[in-house]
């Protein structure tokens, strides 16, 4: 049975060749391959005039040097599995030769035991070869799925990534859309104040121009008294004429500083901090308030209570943002007051109330003296279910194009981030609101 | 002829003093002055005999011209009631319609023109 070997070193020949049939290998390995092989079954051919454990022991040896020399072999590496499953055939084949040759009696007696063994091994490759092959379709489908799911990962990780960067473009729109908001909020509140403003103005300017009327007419008369020889009455006149013009100055000075304030709330904040009389702007935006209001409706009237401390101290604030603030807690005020009075009419007195404080620095420590200031109506209230959601931004219980919903979440950012105060709210339904602002003196 | 002029703005009582000072002088015309209608009304409580002209500004923080002009019709019904001349910045239809309503003599808008106030003041 000497053929074994060499039918195994055939085999193996064919079987690298039709592995390697479709890889870079094939132009190398391919007759050098073929030769293996055809050594192995010429040798099988030819004439041999040898015992036959003689023969044995040369077919395994000489596939053990093909196995051997495969092995070697650097292109094969992940052929060694397969290689490794002749070496039990090269044994079992040496040995029977051997044992032939050493104790021929002892190998004719028990022949059929060695046949078996060589059988047994040679199966022994073809079983291992099997699970290799099993094996190594396991492992292509494996990579096959890896492929697969890398394929998926990548596509998985392109779409968020375009769905991160169409996030941070949506931000980015949001974010200017947002800055727009505040413009708009402060445009809307100008909008607001140009009736008040108007009015603001035109009073002072009536001033101006009747003082300087009547005083050129004074003027005549002086001249004709000082004709008639009357010094007294003239110097009489002069006085009058110097008064009227230091009241020119002033209302000058007033419609001056109405102009100045308008401009300050429309331009984009300065956010520079600069010691401020609260009392000012707190009176300044009352009455523009309550004209903006009242120029849209002639028929509204309120009674306009200030209770000014005037021993409050100047505190370090961006006028025109805490200006702002104020102007949005008057126009609620009155908006508010208007409402009742439109729903219940008649007997109804709106009231709205700004008074400021000083609230010393507790003894115990804990914080520093700090300044309040309350707005205070007797309007419709805050029912409580939107109680807690009035300082979102874009709630609003106005009709719609009537408030933008920013007014006092802006406050809230105004008030608490920038400038370390409080918003406090009371307020029931039907009965009026107060809301209370405070801010650190230092 | 006594003259109540009602305006929140203190800088009218000079301006009509100046603007009547012949009036005045030659004892045509008198003026008292309250910055408010609630002040208006305590004066009146008084002297509303005297008293026969009212000037006053619709447009004032608490009660406004409109509720005083209301207030003088209740409260002095008396023959011969006082003549009430309102006077507005805002010289629109419905204040007019309002003011008239509840029993103004006049309606006058701002800036208040002195020659045709001291014209309609020949009138009464």
């Amino acid at each position: 049975m000497y053929f074994f070997p060499l039918i195994a070193a055939f085999l193996l020949a064919l079987r690298i060749n039709k592995a390697i049939k479709f890889t870079a290998l094939r132009s190398k390995w391919r007759w050098p391959l073929n030769i293996l092989g055809g050594i192995a079954i010429a040798f099988i051919l030819l004439d041999k005039q040898v015992d036959e454990d003689r023969l044995l022991l040369i077919s395994a040896v000489y596939l053990l040097a093909v196995v051997e020399y495969l092995k070697r072999q650097e292109d094969f590496k992940s052929f060694t599995v397969l290689l490794n499953a002749y070496l039990p055939l090269v044994g079992t084949a040496m040995i029977s030769a051997l044992t032939a040759r050493v104790a021929p009696t002892f190998y004719e007696n028990n022949e059929a035991f060695f046949i078996c063994g060589q059988l047994a091994a040679f199966s022994w490759i073809y079983l291992r070869l099997s699970t290799s092959k099993k094996q190594q379709q396991e492992l292509r489908r494996i990579s096959e799925r890896r492929d697969e799911l890398e394929a998926m990962v990548a596509a998985r990780t392109a779409e968020i990534t375009k769905q991160r960067n169409e996030l941070q473009e949506t931000v980015k729109e949001l974010q200017a859309t947002q800055a727009q908001l505040i413009q708009q909020e402060k445009l809307a509140s100008l909008g607001e104040l140009t009736a008040g403003i108007a009015h603001e103005i035109q009073n002072p300017l009536n001033f101006v121009n009747n003082f300087s009327e009547v005083s050129m007419e004074l003027i005549d008369e002086m001249e004709a008294e000082m004709a008639k020889g009357d010094m007294e009455e003239a110097n009489a006149i002069a006085a009058d004429i110097k008064q009227n013009l230091e009241k020119i100055r002033h209302h000058g000075q007033r419609a001056d500083g109405i102009v100045k304030g308008m401009l300050q709330h429309s331009r984009a904040s300065s956010n520079v901090k600069e010691p401020t009389n609260l009392n000012t702007i707190a009176d300044e935006y009352f009455r523009l308030a309550y004209h903006g209001l009242r120029a849209k409706d002639k028929s509204f009237n309120a009674e306009l209570v200030a209770n000014l401390d005037p021993n409050l101290p100047s505190i370090n604030i961006v006028s025109q943002d805490v200006g702002r603030v104020l102007l949005n807690m008057f126009t609620n005020a009155f908006y508010a007051v208007h409402q009742k009075q439109k729903t219940i009419g008649g007997d109804f007195k709106p009231r709205v109330e700004v008074s400021t404080r000083v609230i010393p620095a507790p003894p115990s420590g804990g914080g520093g003296a700090q300044v309040e200031i309350m707005v205070k109506d007797n309007g419709s209230g805050i029912p409580d279910a939107i109680k807690d959601k009035i300082m979102q931004p874009f709630f609003t219980t106005k009709p719609a194009g009537e408030g933008t919903g920013l007014g006092l979440s802006l406050s809230y950012d105004i008030i608490v981030k920038a400038h370390k105060g409080h918003i406090n709210i009371n307020s029931k339904e039907g009965e009026g609101s107060e809301f209370i602002i405070t801010l650190p003196v230092a | 002829m006594k003259i109540l002029v009602v305006d929140d703005e203190a800088d009218v009582q000079p301006l009509f003093l100046q603007r009547f000072r012949k009036e005045i002088k030659n004892h045509e015309v008198e003026f008292d002055f309250a910055q408010s209608g609630e002040e208006a009304l305590d004066y009146l409580k008084g002297k509303h005999s005297e008293v026969v002209l009212i000037l006053s500004d619709i447009n004032m923080p608490g009660m406004s011209g409109i509720e005083l002009l209301t207030h003088i019709r209740e409260d002095f019904p008396t023959p011969p009631p006082p003549v009430v001349m309102m006077i507005t910045a805002y010289g629109d239809e419905e204040n007019y319609k309002q003011a008239m309503d509840k029993g103004a003599d006049d309606f006058l808008t701002k800036p208040l023109d002195f020659n045709l106030l001291k014209e309609k003041l020949k009138t009464i």
